[in-house]
């Protein structure tokens, strides 16, 4: 199964490039939230880590999988809670739209 | 089932680019993360029906331990927050290592020359070394702002460092190159332990000479390294929404470093080899220079007549437990009619964005929070300048003092502010142990204290004198 690696080059290439744009325009009052956020979304390495521990394979590559697949889901759960726990402490003065934490 | 699966990753890349995108106003950021845990649930559902995942109870188990351990780490307090973020870059890399080292014994022993292809193999290499050493990087970064008593805070610098490292990455390359060559080679499996073991080291002394005050770049970098590793691992498992979702988080990191080197005028390989405060400290020369001390019963007489108050926090206020007094300032200043900003440097605090976040929790409306390239032509007509816990984004040595270690530090121009009043703990120099002139000036008055308890007393003399006009 030799893979043609040109096609997922491409898509690298072109999703840094979006990456690039896309942050940029990210408010500069959220880059700790940013940065958790994109923290909890590379976790999606969790779809490596699913494979390979649910796989047919000898038991110590599964475990390997296993910690790999704790430490992904770690990342996404604690990764989105916090990032919406921030988020929602960032108020305008404008009455009626604060709430008490 | 390929096409259902192939779908659903689509979709996911589409929902996090999505995600991001929204970030880009706190109005709509929540959306952001919403779009975000859609689509890691469907990434995670629509991997998880494939028919090639039969041992279903080791993945539940998996994801449970993670739920366990990810709730509390989401609940620390913000000020650690940037060990937590360095934390989530370990756990990362951890990802990444495992899956690459399980890869790698695996088509080792099933499928032969055949399924470790070259491109495979520098694929699952990246993939291994960009884990491991994020994973022993960032835990040492998580350690030294965690402040444990183990991991010195200060740069540990010792001879040959630089070249040493260099050694060090060159020989786990070879392995690499060799490896690659010669993939079943009898010597491969070991060979490939040892560019794990290599790795690992690697991390930690990447990380051993940079000291406290550059953790906001590392922590972007080595997000970054996290983002880059997950992009190998889709190139192992030719993967796209792993390459894009890695590829978003490595540029995320990437820029986010870049804006912390501009804003100490450092460049990366300053930061990574440079080991910041091993400048001699040239002392102060010539004539004694005095202070000015205020009490905060003329200091809030001064503030009660201003129009323009700009208050600069740093990491110190933090340090002090002081947003929630400084909001209480807020308050009253506001109710008397008048405007308060809040000035951020890029660095204050110890993480991208973390000032922002420390205020937000107590309160202060963000639209209050101006950026330091914004409110600095505002500057001259401020009337009084607050600051609060911050000492080198606000030393004018850095536009003047060819000499000063920070020479060249774009910083917020308190200076130039109609009057300043500087809390500070004690009459010692800051973190980078460099004077402020800033102290000096006749327009400065220093308020010499606790910074929680200085601004409660300013809180105080508001809410008492409220017939002070």
């Amino acid at each position: 199964m030799t893979v043609d690696f040109w096609p997922t080059l491409y898509v690298f290439v072109l999703a840094s490039f979006i990456g690039l744009g896309v942050i940029r325009r990210v408010s500069r009052l959220l880059h700790t939230p940013l940065m958790s956020l994109t923290n909890a979304i590379s976790a999606i390495a969790v779809v490596g880590s699913i494979l390979v521990t649910g796989g047919d394979y000898p038991l110590r590559i599964r475990i390997l999988g296993a910690i790999a697949l704790f430490a992904s889901m770690t990342n996404i759960v604690s990764g989105f809670l916090i990032t919406d726990r921030m988020l929602k402490m960032f108020k305008t003065d404008k009455p009626g739209e604060g709430k008490q934490a | 089932m390929h096409g259902v699966s192939q779908f659903g990753y689509l979709v996911a890349s589409a929902l996090f680019i999505f995600a991001l995108h929204w970030m880009n106003t706190p109005a709509t950021a929540r959306r952001g993360v919403y779009a975000g845990i859609a689509g890691t649930a469907l990434a995670v559902i629509v991997t998880w029906a494939e028919p090639s995942v039969i041992h279903h109870a080791w993945i539940i188990l998996a994801i449970v331990a993670g739920f366990i351990v990810g709730v509390p780490l989401s609940k620390v307090p913000l000020t650690a927050v940037p060990q937590r973020t360095a934390l989530s870059h370990a756990f990362g890399g951890a990802a990444a290592g495992l899956v690459g080292t399980a890869e790698f014994y695996l088509r080792l022993s099933e499928g032969g020359a055949e399924a470790l292809s070259p491109f495979r193999m520098v694929a699952l290499l990246a993939e291994v070394l960009l884990g491991y050493l994020t994973l022993t990087g960032s835990l040492m970064a998580a350690g030294k702002l965690q402040e444990l008593k183990w991991v010195p805070q200060r740069p540990v610098t010792y001879p040959f460092q630089n070249v040493g490292n260099f050694l060090l990455l060159g020989a786990g390359v070879a392995l690499g190159i060799a490896i690659t060559l010669q993939p079943t080679a009898p010597w491969a499996a070991v060979a490939f332990a040892g560019v794990i073991v290599l790795s690992l080291l690697f991390g930690v002394l990447l990380i051993i000479p940079i000291g406290g005050a550059d953790m906001p770049t590392v922590i972007a970098i080595l997000n970054s390294y996290a983002g880059l590793s997950a992009v190998a691992m889709g190139f192992v498992l030719d993967n796209k929404l792993l390459i894009t979702a890695g590829a978003l988080d490595g540029s995320s990191g990437l820029i986010l470093a870049i804006i912390m080197c501009k804003a100490m005028n450092r460049s990366f390989t300053n930061v990574l080899f440079g080991a910041f405060g091993q400048v001699k400290q040239t002392k102060a020369t010539g004539e004694e220079q005095i202070y000015k001390a205020e009490t905060p019963e003329g200091a809030a007489q001064v503030l009660d007549q201003a129009n323009l108050v700009v208050i600069i926090p740093g990491y110190g206020m933090a340090v002090a437990q002081a947003q929630h007094k400084v909001r209480e300032l807020y308050d009253q200043l506001k109710k008397r009619g008048v405007t308060v900003k809040f000035a951020i440097h890029p660095v204050a605090g110890r993480m991208p964005g973390h000032m922002n976040v420390l205020l937000a929790e107590a309160d202060i409306p963000y639209t209050d929070l101006v950026e330091m390239d914004e409110i600095n032509p505002d500057m001259p007509q401020v009337d009084v300048a607050l600051v609060v816990g911050a000492n080198d984004v606000v030393n004018p040595a850095a536009r003047t003092d060819k000499t000063s270690p920070i020479y060249g530090m774009p910083i917020i121009d308190a200076d130039k502010a109609r009057s300043v009043f500087a809390i500070k703990r004690s009459k010692n120099p800051g973190f980078a142990g460099i004077d402020n002139q800033l102290y000096f000036s006749d327009r400065t008055w220093m308020l010499f204290g606790d910074a929680k308890n200085v601004v409660g007393e300013l809180v105080k003399q508001f809410a008492a004198g409220s017939g002070m006009h």
